[in-house]
């Protein structure tokens, strides 16, 4: 028998006991359709976790912090003085700001910098602006996000900031927008902001600075994004008046590296600075411990889903040994007209797979019609805050591997009842009434 | 003498172990010519069918040899027995085997289907031998809407639609009425006398029996007599 004849046979076998075929594909309906939204959500907040951190924008980027190992004995008490460690800048004991971490000194800097592999080292400036204001509408307080460089922010107008230049740029955030008076976020761009700062003694001082795009709230970092002109002049005010003899440092340093780094290389540069007593992370690091978190659930999720589909796997069975039943003199006639064993065998697995086939596409349609209009009824209400976050997103690398493995179970189901049928004897199949 | 097309030397089958062991066929041997017609004939119990399913390889003797065109069956692997059942061989039933909701044409051609024929062929040949048994008019029909006589005939069709040499029929007349069996019995021995093809009938109906050239009695899985038509035996 014809490869060809075998699946239209097997085709037609499946549609010719119509009510069981139907029950089936609802079972196995069911497991795909759950497995597919599942699946769509992990793509989904995936994606989205994926834009709030800016698409690996800076991949060439190694966050630094300083391994605060020495942070305090391990029988409690206090930790014994060290002379050459600074505590930072801006932070105020008692209040929560000051850290417990160790800061990065000049002298730290140094250290890093000579690191294998690293190109240049510079440490993350803190600036706290007191407030924010458009013309004279009112001020706000601003929060900076001392990591936007990182990252390449989602805009939802404007253009990104120029990491080069002398104009002073800003990058608001859409929750500003409406509260500094703009119309809307394409109003925003280009206008010119107010931003006041306290130096070291108190005094305040007002820089002007261009907006240059209105970012999406996001989830992982929110506050406004500062070019480096803004930094650096933020910077050298709040500095004003602090004593020569006072030493600072920095929590955070950043390092670029060679972009065409290896994985290796990167792998080899962070063991170094671990050495060095440092914790360096890249972009990916961070984020991957977030996606680890949500992988996990949307891994449980999947289980629910696949243990639908392995019930729906029984059904498969159950519905193909009832057939091997009903058609077992139909078998034994072809068998004594020569049919091997082999393409009896195959008959049965492909009317298994076919089945399975017929469940998951009509499931997975249906998850992906189901979650068009999930998205559009979602987005307008429960997460209207969380712009840009499309919680189903059907990619068709997941949604063809959903179909594959409702057909790879449907094929396992089938093995009992297609090798039960290829084993009939002919005779005795012949004689059962 | 031509090797004969069908040999068999002493062949026993038994059933089961034991006490419950039964033993079908006690030893027959017999050897049928190419063009023969022979009729099995015994009471029902008595191994003719195991007789019939040994002969048409669809089951193998627990003693004894096979022989098939002189060669041993058991020297043949499971490919050979299947192409040969399904090129040589043509069967013919007693309760039909059809399926119901399959079309006459669909029925008819399965064992080209199962030779790996392409679909064109496959058609061709289906209707020239509805033709032959004029039932090129109900090609379309379900087998399930024929009456018994017409089933009868496209189980016949369906044995003939690959050429086989021989035709295996386990009482092909015993669901018909007399008149349509009559038809039946004239289609299956025109058939042996124009194109040569060997008939081996297992039947209780003597008359059938009567008609063909070899007739043979088992009872017990013995062979009792053997008769031949006078002036057929060459």
């Amino acid at each position: 028998m014809r490869f060809l004849d075998i699946i239209t046979t097997a085709v037609g076998n499946s549609i010719r006991s119509k009510t069981r075929t139907i029950l089936t594909v609802v079972a196995i309906f069911i497991g795909a359709f759950t497995l597919t939204i599942t699946s769509a959500i992990g793509t989904g907040i995936s994606g989205y976790i994926d834009n709030q951190v800016g698409a690996f924008g800076a991949a060439d980027v190694l966050s630094i912090t300083k391994t605060s190992a020495d942070a305090a004995p391990a029988g409690g008490g206090p930790a014994p003085y060290d002379p050459r460690k600074v505590t930072l800048e801006g932070g105020f004991p008692g209040d929560g700001s000051e850290s417990a971490a160790a800061v990065l000194t000049p002298d730290d800097l140094v250290i890093i910098g000579k690191v294998t592999g690293i190109l240049d080292v510079s440490a993350v400036q803190q600036v706290t602006p007191r407030y924010i204001e458009y013309g004279n509408r009112g001020k706000f307080e601003l929060t900076v996000n001392p990591n936007s460089f990182l990252t390449t922010p989602d805009l939802a107008s404007g253009s990104q900031l120029r990491a080069d230049g002398d104009q002073n740029q800003i990058l608001i955030t859409t929750a500003y927008v409406g509260s500094l008076g703009f119309a809307d976020a394409a109003a925003a761009a280009g206008q010119t902001v107010t931003i006041g700062i306290t130096d070291h003694q108190g005094l305040m001082h007002e820089v002007q600075a261009t907006v240059v795009g209105v970012q999406n709230e996001t989830l992982l970092a929110s506050g406004a994004g500062l070019n480096q002109a803004l930094t650096d002049n933020l910077h050298r005010l709040q500095n004003t008046g602090v004593p020569e003899s006072s030493s600072t440092g920095s929590l955070l340093a950043t390092a670029r590296f060679n972009p065409a780094a290896s994985g290796q290389d990167v792998d080899a540069m962070q063991a170094a600075l671990a050495g060095k007593g440092y914790t360096a992370l890249t972009v990916a690091d961070q984020i991957g411990i977030i996606q680890t978190v949500i992988s996990g659930i949307i891994g449980v999720l999947n289980a629910f889903a696949v243990i639908a589909l392995v019930a729906a796997g029984f059904g498969i069975i159950n519905t193909l040994l009832m057939s091997v039943q009903e058609r077992t003199r139909e078998i034994g006639l072809m068998k004594a007209m020569g049919m091997g064993a082999g393409r009896i065998y195959a008959l049965f697995s492909i009317e298994a797979v076919f089945i399975g086939f017929l469940g998951s596409v009509i499931g997975v349609l249906a998850a992906i019609g189901t979650g068009a209009i999930a998205n559009s009824l979602l987005a307008g209400t429960v997460l209207a805050d969380l712009q840009g976050l499309v919680v189903l997103r059907f990619a068709p690398g997941p949604v063809a591997a959903v179909i594959g493995l409702v057909m790879i179970i449907a094929f396992l189901a089938g093995t009992l009842p297609a090798r039960r049928a290829s084993r009939q004897n002919p005779i005795e199949a012949l004689r059962y009434e | 003498m031509n090797t004969p097309l069908l040999a068999a030397l002493n062949i026993s089958r038994s059933y089961g172990r034991g006490a419950t062991r039964f033993d079908a066929l006690k030893g027959v041997s017999l050897k049928i010519g190419t063009g023969v017609s022979l009729a099995i004939l015994g009471k029902s119990g008595s191994g003719k069918s195991t007789l019939m399913h040994l002969l048409a390889l669809l089951d193998q003797p627990d003693g004894g040899a096979l022989l098939v065109e002189g060669k041993d069956a058991t020297e043949l692997n499971v490919k050979q027995i299947s192409r040969l059942r399904n090129e040589d061989f043509g069967f013919v039933f007693q309760q039909f085997f059809l399926t119901p909701n399959a079309s006459v044409l669909e029925n008819v051609i399965l064992p080209l289907k199962i030779a790996g024929i392409g679909a064109r062929e496959r058609k061709m040949r289906g209707m020239e031998v509805l033709t032959q048994l004029e039932l090129e008019d109900k090609a379309r029909n379900k087998a399930i809407d024929l009456s018994g006589g017409q089933k009868q005939r496209v189980v016949i069709a369906r044995a003939l639609v690959n050429n086989p040499k021989v035709i295996f029929a386990d009482e092909p007349t015993g669901n018909l009425d007399t008149v349509t069996g009559r038809l039946v019995e004239d289609l299956l021995f025109s058939l042996n006398r124009k194109d040569g093809i060997t008939l081996v009938i297992v039947t209780h109906d003597r008359d059938l029996a009567d008609r063909c050239d070899r007739q043979m009695f088992i009872r017990d899985g013995l062979k009792v007599t053997s008769l031949e038509k006078a002036g057929d035996a060459a």
